[in-house]
């Protein structure tokens, strides 16, 4: 079994195997909408290689972060905007 | 077939430009407005949109004044887009010296009538805890606004269609002679007066200025909303934005209502390249993180140039050009030469020219401005 890393989706714990991204985390408690566009619209990772920024969340209190683009580290905590 | 003559014809469609156009138009004048490219599309895009009461002189102050007044009354009726907002300004004092100066720029602002109040360390602190610790404090301008300069110039067009302007865009002027302007097509607009409004590249068509083209780098950020709250100055760019001929670069950031902040800003001579320069432009951004260490975690979407047209006095050219008086028989008029102060100085300088124009008397004395203070001796 691969190792697992906890970490919190808007303060929600979820284990996923080591070396997942933010993005697989805030997937993996349910949400698809990762962020409000600027006219109020739901956004979550479209490219997933780090492109569109559109799966932007904060992660550890950091604002923009591509969540597609970082791997997820014990502890770390992830804040979506959405619903 | 033969054109019917302008009133007046203004060249070049920035914010100055079309500042010139609404106010001649709104007092009843036929105006045709001119320019080769996008309205607003040179420096009037490049620039904060920083509406500043500025004290490096006492014509400069008067300006500034007196266009910032011209710029609230139209604040309301802006829309959105322009994006205006009286975030006041903060002169940061590093140290004691530069708070000694703070503490003599608040007493001639508020001696001219303009709220400016002194912050201590610990008042500069509390209202703006990004601001790194151990500064001395800051002079704040409670009353000095922000605003989106291109969409501005469009709003300023679109009234000065309205009051009957004509507008055409993609048309380049040519040459300025006894007759009107000679465009690109070889046509002729006749016109009674003539307005240079091209930023650094007026003297194309009007020669022998002496206007110094000084690049800028700007940097706009994603959204943050709250990390400044007020457009953050060093006094230190005070001597940046004065000395003349060497590189500089002076930290100078701006909260917009997006949550984005503009950062700036530099200053350079002897560029004619639109490039982005990563030399300067990473002075200028280290420079600010020195006094806002938290912006190392902000992320920056965009960064561009622009150009200021300098003169040799930091005053602008605004007034009849007697240099050009036998080949436009004294009808032509500059309004150029703002260097960083284009935006904040639009609507005065469009005041003047139609008080110049008209034969009226000014709300302040326009003589500090006049092109003749700078204009070589051979005014063929």
């Amino acid at each position: 079994m691969s190792r697992q890393v906890t970490v919190a989706v808007n303060g929600k714990s979820v284990s996923v195997p080591a070396g997942s991204t933010a993005a697989v985390a805030v997937a993996a408690v349910g949400l698809s909408q990762f962020r409000t566009s600027v006219d109020g619209e739901p956004r979550g990772p479209l490219c997933g290689m780090g492109i569109c920024f559109e799966c932007r969340v904060t992660i550890n209190g950091r604002a923009h972060r591509r969540s597609c683009q970082t791997v997820c580290t014990a502890g770390m905590e992830i804040c979506t905007d959405g619903p | 077939m033969s054109t019917k003559a302008a009133d007046v014809v203004v060249i070049g469609a920035g914010i100055v430009g079309a500042a010139c156009a609404w106010e001649f138009a709104r007092e009843g004048m036929s105006v045709t407005l001119i320019d080769s490219g996008a309205p607003g599309g040179g420096a009037t895009a490049a620039g904060m949109g920083h509406v500043a009461v500025m004290d490096d002189s006492e014509p400069q102050f008067a300006l500034t004044r007196y266009s910032q007044q011209l710029w609230r009354e139209i604040v309301d009726e802006l829309p959105d887009d322009c994006e205006y907002e009286t975030c006041g300004t903060l002169w940061i004092a590093a140290d004691d010296e530069e708070l000694a100066e703070v503490r003599r720029k608040q007493q001639a602002y508020t001696r001219r009538g303009i709220d400016a109040e002194v912050l201590d360390a610990a008042a500069l602190a509390r209202a703006e805890p990004n601001l790194r610790s151990g500064l001395a404090g800051a002079l704040r301008v409670p009353g000095d606004l922000v605003v989106f300069p291109p969409c501005v110039a469009r709003w300023l067009i679109a009234g000065a269609t309205e009051c009957g302007a004509q507008v055409r865009l993609g048309t380049a002027a040519v040459e300025i002679s006894d007759r009107g302007v000679r465009l690109a097509d070889d046509s002729l607009l006749p016109a009674g007066a003539i307005i240079n409004a091209t930023g650094h590249g007026a003297e194309r068509l009007t020669p022998g200025l002496s206007l110094q083209p000084r690049k800028g780098h700007l940097a706009i950020t994603d959204r943050y909303p709250g990390f400044i709250h007020h457009e953050l100055i060093e006094l230190g760019y005070l001597k940046s934005a004065a000395a003349v001929g060497t590189d500089s670069a002076a930290m100078n950031v701006q909260p917009r209502i997006t949550g984005q902040m503009l950062i700036g800003s530099s200053r350079q001579t002897g560029q004619e390249s639109t490039d982005v320069d990563m030399a300067i432009l990473g002075r200028m951004l280290r420079r600010a993180m020195e006094y806002l260490p938290a912006l190392a975690r902000v992320s920056t979407i965009r960064t561009w140039t622009g150009f200021r047209a300098a003169t040799a006095d930091k005053l602008p050219l605004i007034g009849r050009c007697s240099s050009g008086q036998r080949s436009s028989q004294g009808r032509l008029y500059l309004a150029t030469g703002h260097e960083g102060l284009g935006i904040t100085m639009a609507p005065g300088t469009a005041r003047l020219l139609v008080d110049a124009v008209m034969g009226r008397e000014s709300a302040i004395p326009p003589e500090p401005y006049l092109p003749a203070r700078l204009e070589k001796g051979d005014s063929a």
